[in-house]
């Protein structure tokens, strides 16, 4: 069991802890985050990265930060589970990338970045991966409106004559 | 006139397609020009759904697989949001469309985690009969096309037949053969009768002839053999670092099974093995899904015949769920409850926290994140999709194997697009 006095020790005090139905939460400052996700890879044994996904806390009673990023580690020799969460605001959300330390999150990262806009540096090559390439807007957002800005109406048509 | 032989020759030197530009094209320079570009396209009977592929090839060796995805986005995560958690149910049945039922009861499962409900066990052993035939119900098609790619036509329809008495089973539960929606806050949506238990004991006895009968089909047919072992292979290293889990993962020697190590629903009762090879290539996952089939068969009979007896939802004074009808029409109460549930803006006190569960889909590892804001929609509701994960190993996967083993590595690693792109 990984201990919130040995990461605080190691990280940082600002490092926080709470467990919600045996769920156990870490909250770190985007600074740290890469430190301590290679920490926990390397010396406690989190070698699989289960999830990376984000949250938008626009107009949430009592949020402090704009967006959320969650990634969900598990210790595949103990079962161990770790939910590590940090916060990034508008404008120009970023974050490490985590691409070095686990295989999976090329792609994780870059959903991320094609629902909510925020990029990962030193990422191989983010770009969008489930929107068209040249959509505008970031989907997940919430000030973007569930049925979209018309952009299946604009959607670019080419002709037998034209292609 | 004289005759003469006219040779006519093609120019079958191999050109290559234009593509649209992407950054991860590079230019192909003189030295490369056998190589070619192959677009194994979004429509494809071999990919199953629509994922798309671009290859690079030299000859049939292929060097270079770019996947691209999105072809069937339809914002699922985003519906989340606008839907209560009974209705996004029915969302949630439509991303690993293989098998339903299992999507509906992880759902439901991260849900009720949240919601910190505990079940009866009457529900308990019900939905660990449905997440077993559903997991038979998507190996029974996953094996079926394998074989249908690989040319064996006979193994998919003899497995299709099985499926449809799964469909059957299904359909006198919930009334839908397909997508159910069977699974509600607290409970399910029918409790079933003696007829069901019978018809899953028939299909229990029924199943292993059939079996047999593939596994001497395609176990050992040198055929079979000859283009899934050695192909595809994955290390255990590989494995863990790309967040393999479900059979793709226990193919490699990973021995992580949900259903022993985070128990839940009726398994920590019920007595079964974790299937684990060491093998890591298409053959071994090959092998761990039939095997696991027969395990799923091993959990069926002994949890049809302990079904507990009760209530199959959970008490009506939670106020989590439906009230039964009479009561709804006969006392105040049972109106008033009705009432608070159905209409918007009443609903379940749900706690404003987050909360991750996941459970052991026939895919992999299905979690559900769910961000609660005391009202009956989520406030955020990621899926964490395993094929998505799996189809982001495929690139890695498939350097230096031939053209023809692109339908191999594809069918073994199970990508179904709809939870792929959600």
């Amino acid at each position: 069991m990984v201990s919130l006095e040995e990461l605080q020790s190691r990280f940082g005090e600002e490092i926080r802890e709470k467990t919600f139905r045996d769920n156990r939460f870490i909250d770190v400052s985007s600074g740290v985050l890469l430190d301590v996700l290679s920490g926990l890879k390397a010396d406690f044994g989190f070698s699989m990265l289960i999830d990376i996904t984000a949250i938008d806390w626009l107009d949430y009673e009592g949020a402090t930060d704009r967006f959320s990023v969650v990634y969900l580690l598990l210790n595949v020799e103990t079962g161990e589970r770790l939910t590590i969460r940090t916060a990034v605001n508008l404008p120009d959300p970023q974050l490490p990338s985590v691409c070095a330390l686990w295989m999976s999150a090329d792609w994780l990262e870059r959903e991320v970045y094609d629902m909510f806009g925020i990029s990962f540096s030193d990422h191989p090559d983010l770009r969008r991966i489930l929107m068209p390439e040249e959509f505008a807007a970031f989907p997940l957002r919430k000030d973007y409106p569930l049925k979209g800005r018309g952009e299946r109406h604009n959607f670019p048509v080419i002709t037998r004559s034209e292609g | 006139m004289s005759c003469g032989f006219i040779f006519v020759f093609f120019d079958t030197r191999p050109r290559s397609m234009p593509l649209t530009p992407v950054a991860t094209h590079g230019s192909e320079s003189k030295e490369r020009e056998y190589v070619w570009t192959l677009n194994f396209g979004p429509q494809h009977p071999a990919t199953h759904t629509t994922l798309r592929l671009v290859l690079t090839l030299d000859g049939e060796k292929v060097l270079q697989a770019v996947p691209y995805i999105g072809y069937l986005h339809s914002g699922f995560e985003k519906l989340g949001e606008h839907l209560d958690f009974n209705q996004y149910v029915t969302i949630a049945d439509r991303m690993n469309y293989l098998s339903p039922l299992a999507n509906e009861i992880a759902w439901h499962h991260s849900v009720e985690k949240l919601l910190g409900i505990e079940l009866t066990p009457r529900c308990k052993y019900l939905r660990t009969i449905l997440a077993e035939l559903m997991r038979l119900h998507d190996h029974l098609l996953n094996l079926g096309t394998t074989a249908l790619d690989l040319g064996g036509f006979t193994a998919f329809l003899y497995f299709f037949q099985q499926r449809e008495h799964i469909y059957d089973i299904v359909e006198l539960a919930s009334g839908q053969r397909f997508h159910t929606s069977y699974t509600r806050v607290g409970g399910v949506l029918f409790d079933v009768n003696t007829d069901w238990v019978n018809r899953v004991r028939k299909f229990i006895q029924n199943f292993p002839p059939v079996y047999e009968e593939v596994n001497r089909l395609l176990t050992k047919n040198r055929i079979f053999v000859d283009r899934t072992q050695g192909i595809g292979y994955l290390s255990r290293e590989d494995a863990i670092n790309l967040s393999a889990t479900g059979p793709v993962a226990r193919a490699s020697g990973v021995e992580r099974d949900l259903r022993r190590d985070d128990p839940y629903l009726a398994y920590n009762e019920l007595d079964f093995d974790v299937i684990c090879s060491t093998g890591g290539d298409c053959y071994a996952r090959y092998l761990v899904r039939m095997q696991e089939m027969l395990e799923s068969l091993r959990i069926l009979e002994q949890a049809i015949e302990n079904i507990p007896s009760g209530p199959v939802n959970i008490d009506v004074d939670s106020d989590m769920v439906l009230p039964p009808k009479p009561s709804v029409y006969r006392s105040i109460e049972g109106l008033i409850q009705h009432f608070e549930m159905i209409m918007p803006n009443r609903s379940h006190d749900v706690p404003r926290e987050e909360v991750y569960a996941a459970t052991e889909s026939p895919n992999g590892e299905l979690g559900f994140y769910i961000v609660g804001n005391n009202e009956s929609r989520a406030w955020r509701a990621r899926t964490r999709p395993p094929s998505f994960i799996h189809f982001a190993m495929f690139p890695h996967m498939i350097r230096d194997h031939q053209l023809s083993d692109v339908v191999a590595v594809l069918g073994s690693l199970n990508i179904i697009a709809a939870e792929l792109d959600r």
